[in-house]
């Protein structure tokens, strides 16, 4: 459903991202990972239309959305998460959903707005108490509204820019498990950025590793972790525990400490 | 519901105002209240969004001149001719804003965009003198047949109503937008443009027609302006000083609730009666000395505007009571 081909993007003289190629099948979700500043914002910001490719190609269902101003891709059905949360603070929680369910879909039905609005607060498990405001939600809370708005908007492709960092274990789980909800029961793909292997792994069908822009490795969780250029990239952090996590999540039994 | 009537028996009392007390210095005082309180409230339209503009001077200026100059040249009536200036200043918004917000520019930078707008339309009205009498100011040419026709009314008291019908359809407009999914659209644009976008706003198109809006309105008020005085010059309705004034009141009264820029022309058409009818001539300009350190605090101290800070107020107290 999304075919990406050659995709680069240079600021100035820093390339952040180099020719990377990579399709998503529907109903999948494919793990996208690597380390700090290897590229994986920038992929998400160029497939989001925040800016356009330096080259390359970005097919969703069959057309060219490469370069398209935000709204439209919204509007074609991707929809997608901040890294770090951002609501309309001046807006309550339910506004800002609503807000996502009027334009995301490009529907300019309040009532469907609202009704979206209802069921994405629903699937995230967030109060739909309409006079609500933001600021009574903690860091938990407002990955829940991000996701929520991202729903709203009612996309066919979901790209979620989860860094869990702020999360404890419990709430990472809940998060992973959040995400396989969407795409089973709302029947979203989903392309889900992480820095950190280990919850990820759990819950992806396929995962690919980027490096200094560069696609370093590709396939099923198992495979991946076992890869020796993955390995190395994340030596020096926790080689050896992410390893050991990873391939225990990834073989579906709990990890044991 | 109990709103609802307020605004009727309030509306009601202004319509019936004139028939019952005529004095002409006082309705003049109102009718002047009436447009610039249209005026201001077109302004924050857009300025309640952050989209602070320093060029609606230009607007006005533009609504009063095409009028005139239509009507002094060519013979067009002002019923075409506002129309067509309304048209005008909608353009020029379109042609200033576009680039603004095509190329992100928000925010200080917006506002000397704007600010240069004024500036240029104040230099077209004086370079091109020999139409429009430059500094001097500028009359549109008393009718010699209908009325009606030429929007030139003796009888302030009709002058009286069709302010009072403008100023409610501006905050008709007002309303209309705060109910609408573009407040929310607004709101989320004005506090981060990427995340409003991600949302699938389309942030330059929203921007554009809410800005457009406000220009087209506050040309209105400068044609009306122009054909109540039945004098124009480009100090009193174009130029940097017209558009700090329409900031300056708006703040003052409130650019968050509706009928704040009403409150500001209040008290900025009183205050400069109260300076030139008790201090005469010495006091030219006193009112402007009085705005710059009045809009100073009121931006520090109260920067919801008197009408706003008092609205939060009243309605606190009620919040603890229920909590």
């Amino acid at each position: 459903m999304l075919v990406v081909e050659g995709l680069v993007k240079r600021f100035g003289g820093f390339t952040a991202v180099n020719n990377v190629s990579f399709k998503v099948d529907q109903g999948e979700i494919l793990g996208l990972i690597g380390p700090n500043g290897s590229g994986k914002s920038t992929i998400f910001n160029m497939l989001s239309g925040t800016f356009p490719p330096t080259s390359g190609s970005i097919r969703f269902g069959g057309k060219e959305i490469a370069g398209l101003p935000p709204y439209r891709i919204i509007n074609s059905g991707v929809g997608r998460t901040f890294q770090i949360p951002r609501p309309f603070r001046r807006l309550t929680i339910f506004e800002n959903v609503a807000l996502a369910g009027y334009y995301g879909q490009g529907s300019h039905s309040l009532a469907k707005a609202e009704e979206a609005a209802e069921r994405a607060l629903d699937m995230v498990g967030l109060q739909t108490d309409r006079a609500a405001s933001v600021d009574g939600l903690g860091a938990a809370g407002l990955k829940k509204l991000e996701l929520a708005k991202a729903i709203a908007t009612g996309p066919k492709l979901l790209l979620a820019d989860e860094s869990l960092g702020g999360l404890d274990e419990t709430e990472m789980n809940q998060a992973a498990d959040m995400l396989r909800k969407i795409r089973t029961e709302l029947g979203i793909t989903i392309i889900w950025v992480e820095h950190i292997m280990g919850v990820l792994m759990r819950v992806v069908d396929r995962v690919m590793v980027l490096d200094h822009g560069e696609k370093i490795s590709e396939g099923l969780p198992s495979a991946v972790s076992h890869d020796p250029r993955v390995i190395e990239v994340y030596l020096g952090t926790d080689a050896h525990a992410t390893q050991a996590t990873a391939a225990a999540a990834a073989g579906g039994s709990p990890t044991t400490r | 519901m109990n709103t609802r009537l307020a605004w009727a028996v309030g509306l009601t009392a202004l319509v019936a105002l004139p028939f019952a007390y005529r004095d002409p210095y006082h309705l003049h005082i109102m009718v002047l209240i009436l447009i610039w309180s249209f005026a201001y409230t077109s302004w924050s339209i857009m300025g309640r969004f952050g989209l602070v503009s320093l060029g609606h001077g230009g607007f006005m200026g533009v609504g009063a001149y095409v009028t005139t100059l239509l009507w002094n040249h060519l013979g067009v009536s002002p019923w075409i001719g506002i129309p067509v200036a309304m048209l005008c200043a909608g353009a020029l918004a379109l042609v200033v804003a576009y680039p603004c917000f095509r190329f992100r520019i928000t925010g200080h930078y917006f506002a000397l965009v704007t600010l240069a707008l004024s500036g240029i339309v104040l230099q077209i009205i004086i370079a091109t003198r020999d139409y429009t009498g430059g500094s001097l100011g500028y009359t549109p040419e008393r009718t010699k047949g209908s009325h009606i026709l030429a929007l030139q009314f003796d009888d302030k008291i009709v002058w009286y109503l069709i302010a009072l019908g403008v100023w409610a359809g501006g905050l008709a407009v007002w309303y209309w937008i705060d109910r609408s999914m573009s407040r929310y659209a607004m709101e989320a644009i004005s506090e981060d443009e990427d995340a409003a976008a991600a949302a699938g706003v389309n942030v330059t198109a929203e921007k554009l027609r809410i800005t457009v809006i406000s220009a087209v309105m506050t040309a209105l008020a400068g044609a009306l302006y122009g054909q109540y005085q039945m004098f124009i010059s480009p100090d009193t309705v174009s130029g940097i000083a017209v558009s700090l004034q329409m900031v300056f009141a708006a703040v003052v009264g409130g650019i968050y609730v509706a009928l704040g820029p009403t409150i500001g022309a209040i008290i900025t058409i009183m205050l400069a009666e109260v300076l030139r009818v008790g201090f005469g001539t010495k006091a030219v300009g006193w009112d402007n000395l009085v705005y710059g350190v009045l809009l100073v605090l009121f931006i520090i101290f109260l920067p919801k505007g008197i009408l706003g800070s008092l609205l939060a107020w009243v309605k606190s107290p009620r919040k603890h009571r229920d909590g």
